[in-house]
């Protein structure tokens, strides 16, 4: 297992190298740059800009200045935060977009789990109607829209808790921002959750555990789950990704010190080395997320084996 | 029922907490900033949320009362020699960084040459382009920086040196470019004197948190010179991108002031919180360019003329904003300094909306296009959803003149660099005013300047060209006579407007939201609050 996740982590490397490249070269193909806006700046100091950035120099060799500064562990000034470097900026970020990512990924695959199962263990009565109902509501409805109900019920209108904003190590201001985040995730785990288990209830060594009287919680427990739990773990590492990658719309609206939002608002400023640094960034992030859950799925299926 | 229970004692303590931070620290300003800060370097800082945190901590010679005017602030006072060239400023006696280093007239020497030293690469170094030789510095044409016009005569006698006599020079210092920064903090730690725990303050207030995304917190800088009469003693300037949800935050009481709001959240906010969204003019314009340099059609007055005069104005604020921004007709908001005289208004603005269209048509008529032959124009505006509905309106506006619009949306960067390589026929543009003085509107229909063989247009994006005009904004450059200058200026205002160079549209509007526990702020039209003219009850 070592050896074959060594061999993972070796060949993930010339991935990260070419999509680096990749992203570099396009970056500089989309029209416009980190200093156009409203205002047109006077050439010289257009110029006094480049030459601050490196931008003056021929493409290949901001190339290189870059892919030197990365081997190093430096990803290079931003160009839009220029109080800090792209390292500290993601320094700063990513602890909290983790935090709260892994706490909303918790929250939705609990959640998701044991609608998915009651769901499944009820179907076509009034309990299922209900989860169904309400997971669907999680999916459909935007997360923006689902955010401002939720901070007038629960902020405005009740007082119960704070509406958006963020004091360091302070837990009550994460949890509307959690609920949020993991609403359409939750909703997403639960119909795996609810389909897969359906069609294990109906298997024959289900219905054999079933016929040695066993009762429905002891099935479930000791036969159901393990099998049933399948596609929501290969979900699992794609699900993580997003809502890693996905808190820009929950960041933005309750002003959390995450980098959700650069992935977006960096690419829109033209901050090459912000964005360069948080491709990079999730490149990693998902490729040690898809290795681990490849590494559950051998531990829960034991069919699957890697050579 | 447990869980019920676990959320009421959450939100308990969450509430509890809340409480005894307040109790903690006195009286704080909760303020809804709107984007994340860029920098807190004032050379390098482009927006005004960033204005109004450097603002509080970093005071320059002179600053904004609550009415926004520029009175004395580092300067104690100043005299103006009588051709206008040279001011000498006295220094405030005994002033000094937050960390005591002293403030003294070498202080603003080497801030401004900082400001236009390349290597600092200021974007906004040309607001203090007046001072004698800046220009030629920024551009590296001088490199010895004793040829500034800034000297220090004495440790508290500052004297700046102008290319020519401007008027509005005093109001361009209140501008954060001429402000100064700490030498002996750069000399250490370079760029990173921003850095919290490094900076220093020489305003009413001291930096001394940043959560990036989140929030900046100022407190008292007990050391200012008025800090006897600045009543508040926390300021939080909160990240608000989010404007619904800036507006929630108010309503929970979490934010005291908002400096913008969703418009069309307007009518609610009369209704159930009045008086509170306070909105007012504000200097600047919203405009379209017409590109009269490579679009054939577009070079002909007739039909800019038609183009203009066919833009039911008075609809877009009240209508289609929803915050009623007043119609544009002429090129300088009103209530703009060292303007006086009569505001520009074309005969045809009288006119009902009926005979304008058909004048339109005539004049589309005349030159060659109906609605057999029709006019095909580009119309581009960055994606945003107010430039849109503003474009699909005016779109349906010049149909019956026979002109078919292809509208044309792209983000920030990508317009602006269209419109700068002059790739386009039409283009949304908007301006505001860098400090209140006609001459900074009136600039951007200034003809393009020669530059290292090609023409730099500069903001004049549409290429408008006129020799008149520049003629008398140069004049105007030199006048010393205020009355006169406003005169020259009127001129130019007219010729370029007779001539449709541009298409004004709405001026613009501050929207703020105040929280009733809020004196002290006043309207504007510069928008500018300085948080040590407010106080805050509970």
């Amino acid at each position: 297992m070592i050896a074959y996740a060594t061999r993972r982590v070796l060949s993930a490397l010339p991935i990260v190298f070419i999509a680096l490249t990749v992203c570099f070269i396009i970056l500089r193909l989309a029209p416009g740059g980190p200093f156009d806006g409203e205002r047109a700046l006077p050439p010289a100091v257009l110029k006094n800009l480049e030459a601050y950035y490196n931008l003056d120099k021929p493409l290949w060799e901001q190339y290189f200045i870059y892919v030197g500064g990365v081997l190093r562990g430096d990803f290079g000034p931003s160009m839009v935060n220029t109080d800090f470097s792209v390292s500290q900026l993601m320094g700063i970020g990513l602890p909290f977009t983790l935090m709260l990512g892994f706490t909303a990924f918790i929250v939705a695959t609990t959640v998701g789990i044991i609608t998915g199962m009651v769901t499944a263990v009820y179907q076509n009565r009034w309990p299922d109607y209900l989860l169904v109902f309400l997971v669907m509501i999680g999916l459909v409805v935007p997360n923006f829209l689902m955010a401002n109900i939720v901070q007038l019920v629960f902020g405005v209108h009740l007082r119960w808790l704070p509406v958006g904003g963020y004091t360091p190590g302070s837990f009550i201001h994460l949890v509307l921002p959690v609920i949020i985040l993991s609403l359409p995730q939750a909703a997403r785990i639960s119909r795996l959750m609810r389909g897969s288990m359906i069609e294990v209830l109906g298997t024959n060594f289900v219905r054999t555990a079933r016929s040695k009287g066993l009762g429905t919680r002891l099935v479930l427990a000791r036969h159901a789950i393990k099998p049933a739990m399948m596609p929501v773990v290969s979900y699992l590492g794609p699900g993580l990704s997003y809502l890693l990658t996905g808190s820009l719309v929950v960041e933005q609206i309750f002003a959390l010190p995450g980098i959700g939002k650069y992935f977006i608002t960096a690419a829109l400023s033209r901050d090459y080395g912000l964005v360069l640094g948080t491709t990079i960034l999730y490149m990693v992030i998902i490729l040690v997320l898809n290795l681990v859950v490849d590494v559950i799925y051998a531990w829960l299926y034991p069919k699957v084996r890697y050579r | 029922m447990k869980i019920t229970n676990l959320l009421k004692a959450v939100a308990m303590a969450g509430a509890v907490s809340l409480l005894m931070g307040t109790a903690a620290s006195a009286v704080t300003l909760n303020l809804g900033n709107g984007g994340e800060p860029s920098t807190l370097d004032p050379h390098k800082a482009s927006g005004n949320w960033e204005n109004r945190i450097i603002g509080d901590f970093i005071e320059g010679l002179v600053t904004e009362a609550a009415s926004g005017e520029a009175i004395p602030a580092q300067a104690e006072s100043w005299t103006v020699s009588d051709d206008g060239t040279v001011y000498t400023f006295k220094l405030r006696p005994g002033i000094a960084w937050s960390d005591g280093t002293a403030i003294t007239a070498d202080t603003y020497v080497y801030s401004l040459r900082r400001l236009f030293n390349p290597a600092t690469a200021a974007e906004y170094a040309y607001l203090q382009f007046p001072i004698k030789n800046s220009a030629k510095i920024a551009s590296g044409e001088i490199t010895d920086f004793e040829q500034l016009g800034v000297r220090a005569v004495d440790p508290s006698t500052l004297e700046i040196t102008l290319e020519a006599s401007t008027p509005y020079f005093l109001q361009a210092l209140t501008h954060y470019t001429a402000w100064p920064v700490p030498q002996h903090l750069i000399d250490t730690v370079g760029d990173a004197w921003t850095a919290v725990g490094n900076v220093v303050s020489s305003g009413p207030y001291k930096i001394v948190e940043w959560v990036p995304g989140s929030y900046i917190r100022s407190v008292k800088n007990e050391d200012y010179y008025d800090a006897a009469n600045v009543q508040i003693d926390e300021v939080i300037y909160h990240n608000t991108e989010d404007l619904t949800a800036a507006l929630n935050r108010y309503r929970a009481g979490e934010l005291d002031i908002l400096t913008d709001f969703p418009a069309d959240q307007y009518q609610w906010l009369q209704d159930n919180l009045p008086g509170q969204a306070q909105v007012e003019p504000f200097l600047g314009i919203y405009y379209y360019v017409m590109n009269q340099q490579s679009n054939e059609a577009l070079k002909d007055v007739r039909v800019r003329e038609a183009l203009s005069i066919s833009i039911l104005r008075d609809v877009i604020g009240p209508e289609i904003l929803g915050t009623g921004e007043l119609p544009a007709y002429g090129w300088v908001p009103p209530g703009t300094a060292n303007y006086e005289g009569e505001t520009y208004l074309p005969a045809w603005s009288e006119l009902p909306y009926e005979e304008r269209v058909a004048k339109a048509v005539s004049l589309m008529a005349e030159a060659g296009y109906s609605a057999a032959n029709p006019l095909t124009l580009q119309l581009r505006y960055n994606t945003n959803d107010n430039h849109q509905r503003i474009a699909v309106a005016i779109a349906a506006m010049w149909e019956p003149l026979g002109v078919k619009v292809e509208l044309f949306n792209a983000e920030v960067a990508v317009h602006y660099d269209a419109l700068a390589a002059g790739d386009f026929a039409v283009g949304r543009a908007g301006w505001l005013l860098d400090y209140s003085d006609a001459s900074n509107t009136l600039d951007l229909l200034k003809s393009g300047i020669p530059q290292d063989g090609g023409i730099n247009w500069g903001n004049n994006y549409g290429r408008y060209s006129n020799a008149e005009f520049d003629a008398l904004l140069a004049q105007a450059a030199v006048e010393l006579d205020l009355g006169k200058r406003a005169e020259q200026l009127h001129q130019a205002e007219a010729i370029a407007m007779d001539e449709f160079a541009a298409i004004p549209i709405y001026w613009y509007v501050s929207k703020n939201v105040i929280s009733p526990k809020i004196t002290g702020f006043e309207a504007n039209a510069s928008d500018v609050h300085r948080t040590r003219w407010l106080t805050k009850s509970e």
